[in-house]
């Protein structure tokens, strides 16, 4: 049987759909130990999932970007002996397993797409317009961080699992000085959502209509890194290479000229639409259905249309 | 700050995002042409910011690692404002992954490092390389140093010995600080990075570049044997343009409908 170590950096009192969605991955590849950074008072509740038949954890919290969260999982490796190590392709979670991989000598693969239990990795490459398959070349373990909307989100309930402190303790190696949560858009997360609209320069930083067809459409916003530049909207919201990577079912492209850069972000949606009022423009290469028009028009015609059809 | 300090800035040759981008039947990425990441030149504005800023003597040096081409990046890294330039090259690490990467340029930096005995150094990386695109890089490189990373950074500056750093981690945005040496890893929303002028493009030319390989920092092909390595890569299949309508005034009702049609709403 796979044996397979998953890494979450911090767990608090619910899983993220990241974090659910990793230990589906785990338990359909075999069993899973969790290993993590901090625990919710609460313990290991949130991870009363299939699949997990134990938590590790260190002798304190230990918060990234401290590396002593690489000793924890190279700790944990070392009483499991496991196939692969895994994590979600989050910053700070790329950071700690790619330290982890070079005390633990390993392979590492990082925003893969899956993985199998004999070492090997599925990604997608070069804007996204390449997929590769690579392979350990020794025994395991690999190491790998997986991209969201990879597995189905069903997390099935169990039993609380048995949590056992590792005597890693946390550094001082990094200081943090300061930490502030960023306010929750009250919209669906951008790389979870079903639906993302996502707007450009040519909203010329008037919001009103993509937050108004957004609301109508239950969608997350996204925008391309010239609105996030210019502050229309938190960085977060980039979708891009050097932004977030969504795949969502519709993916509604308002205003964005579609510069490879901004494609890497959004070419593996399932369905493209487009408005933008220049017929040339690239994201029309790549739209399902397109509309050459002004945006001031189309919008509030498709934003009627919708309030109409729900009556 | 006492003493000198030594800013290494890491700048990779990758091919041009805005050309077709192919892996070859031998699994390797075509690299017959290429230019300086233009994510690696955010961590180079900022090293030319600090040495600008700061009273003591700052040496900026550009180092790269890949085939004879990827000099270009070291000039363009010359052109913009590097004060020299190495260039580690060597057939034995065409195809590196992560691993070999990280243990090759770990072992560049000692080297370079050694030009200048006594300065404190600092070891500035971009986001992720074009090409790569792992991000892994930084933090393996910081693993095999010993010093901390601080990834991700959206405003770095120096106070004194410690490199204070403003990041995102999960939903929290952080700043956070280390004392040197350390890896910063810059993102493209860190600066601005500026173009090389005229008079910039002459100097340059008087600048130092060192090529060196593998056998001059004492290793061997054994020593950075990659761990993992492509079995396969295949294009994905081009999307295919769909149906394209102008307005003339219902344009939106006819994009609810296909999206209606489509099962999307
Ligand atoms: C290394 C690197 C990384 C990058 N990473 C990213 C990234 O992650 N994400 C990203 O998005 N970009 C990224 N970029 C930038 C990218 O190359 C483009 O510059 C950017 O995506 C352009 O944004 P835009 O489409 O909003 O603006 P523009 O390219 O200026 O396009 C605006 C579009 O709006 C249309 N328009 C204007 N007014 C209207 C109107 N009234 N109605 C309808 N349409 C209108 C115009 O016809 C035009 O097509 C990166 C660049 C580099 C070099
Ligand atoms: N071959 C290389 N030569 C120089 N720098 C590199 C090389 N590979 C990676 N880097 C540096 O590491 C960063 C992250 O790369 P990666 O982990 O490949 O995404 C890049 O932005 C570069 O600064």
């Amino acid at each position: 049987m796979t044996q397979v170590l998953v890494f979450f950096d911090r767990v608090v009192d619910h899983l993220t759909p990241a974090q659910a969605e990793l230990l589906t991955h785990a338990d359909a590849l075999g069993e899973a130990v969790v290993v993590a950074g901090s625990l919710p008072p609460a313990g290991a509740e949130a991870l009363a999932v299939h699949g997990v038949t134990g938590v590790l954890t260190g002798a304190d919290s230990i918060y990234a970007p401290d590396p002593a969260l690489a000793d924890l999982v190279v700790a944990a490796a070392a009483e499991l002996d496991p196939d692969l190590i895994l994590g979600p392709d989050t910053p700070d979670t790329v950071d700690a397993l790619s330290r982890a991989a070079v005390a633990l000598d390993a392979g590492l693969i990082t925003g893969a797409n899956g993985v199998t239990g004999s070492g090997s990795g599925t990604k997608s490459v070069l804007a996204g317009s390449w997929r590769t398959t690579a392979q350990i070349s020794e025994d395991g373990p690999l190491l790998a961080t997986l991209r969201p909307n990879t597995a189905s989100q069903q997390a099935i309930a169990a039993e609380v699992p048995e949590v056992v402190a590792l005597e890693v303790a946390a550094s001082s190696a990094v200081e943090i000085l300061e930490e502030t949560e960023l306010p929750p858009s009250g919209r669906p997360d951008l790389t979870e959502a079903s639906t993302v609209v996502a707007f450009g320069r040519g909203v010329e930083g008037d919001l009103r209509l993509v937050e108004q067809l957004a609301e109508e459409l239950g969608a997350a916003l996204g925008a391309s890194r010239v609105a996030t530049d210019a502050g229309w909207i938190d960085h977060s919201a980039q979708v891009g290479q050097t932004g977030v990577t969504v795949s969502p079912q519709l993916y509604i492209s308002v205003g964005i000229s579609g510069a490879v850069h901004q494609r890497a972000g959004m070419q593996t949606s399932g369905t493209i639409v487009a408005i933008n009022k220049d017929e040339d423009a690239p994201v029309f290469e790549i739209a399902d259905f397109g509309v050459v028009g002004d945006l001031n028009d189309v919008l509030p015609q498709m934003i009627d249309e919708l309030r109409r059809r729900k009556g | 700050m006492p003493g000198s300090l030594h800013i290494i800035t890491l700048v990779k040759w990758v091919p041009d995002a805005q050309l077709e981008r192919r892996i070859g039947e031998d699994r390797r990425l075509d690299r017959s042409q290429g230019i300086l990441g233009e994510l690696d030149e955010h961590p180079l504005e900022t090293a030319l910011q600090i040495k600008e800023q700061h009273e003591a003597e700052v040496r900026v040096s550009a180092l790269t690692m890949g085939p004879s081409g990827a000099s270009a990046a070291v000039k363009k890294a010359l052109q913009i404002g590097a004060d020299d330039g190495f260039h580690l090259t060597d057939e034995a690490l065409q195809a590196a992954d992560i691993w070999t990467t990280s243990a090759a340029l770990a072992a560049a930096i000692n080297y370079v490092r050694a030009t200048s005995e006594g300065s404190e150094y600092l070891v500035l990386t971009g986001m992720a390389s074009e090409d790569g695109e792992t991000a892994a890089v930084p933090a393996q490189l910081a693993g095999r140093l010993r010093v901390p990373a601080l990834t991700q950074a959206r405003e770095v500056t120096l106070e004194g010995r410690r490199v204070v750093v403003t990041r995102l981690s999960g939903t929290r945005m952080q700043r956070v600080a280390a004392v040197l040496p350390a890896l910063v890893s810059v993102t493209d929303q860190a600066n601005e990075p500026r173009y090389p002028n005229f008079r910039a493009i002459m100097k340059a030319k008087k600048k130092p570049t060192t090529t060196f390989s593998l056998a001059d920092l004492g290793l061997t092909r054994y020593a950075v044997e990659s761990k993992v390595s492509l079995i396969a890569a295949e294009p994905r299949p081009e999307r295919q343009a769909g149906e394209i309508i102008h307005d003339d005034g219902t344009a939106g009702q006819k994009t609810v409908e296909f999206l209606s049609k489509e099962g999307l709403l």
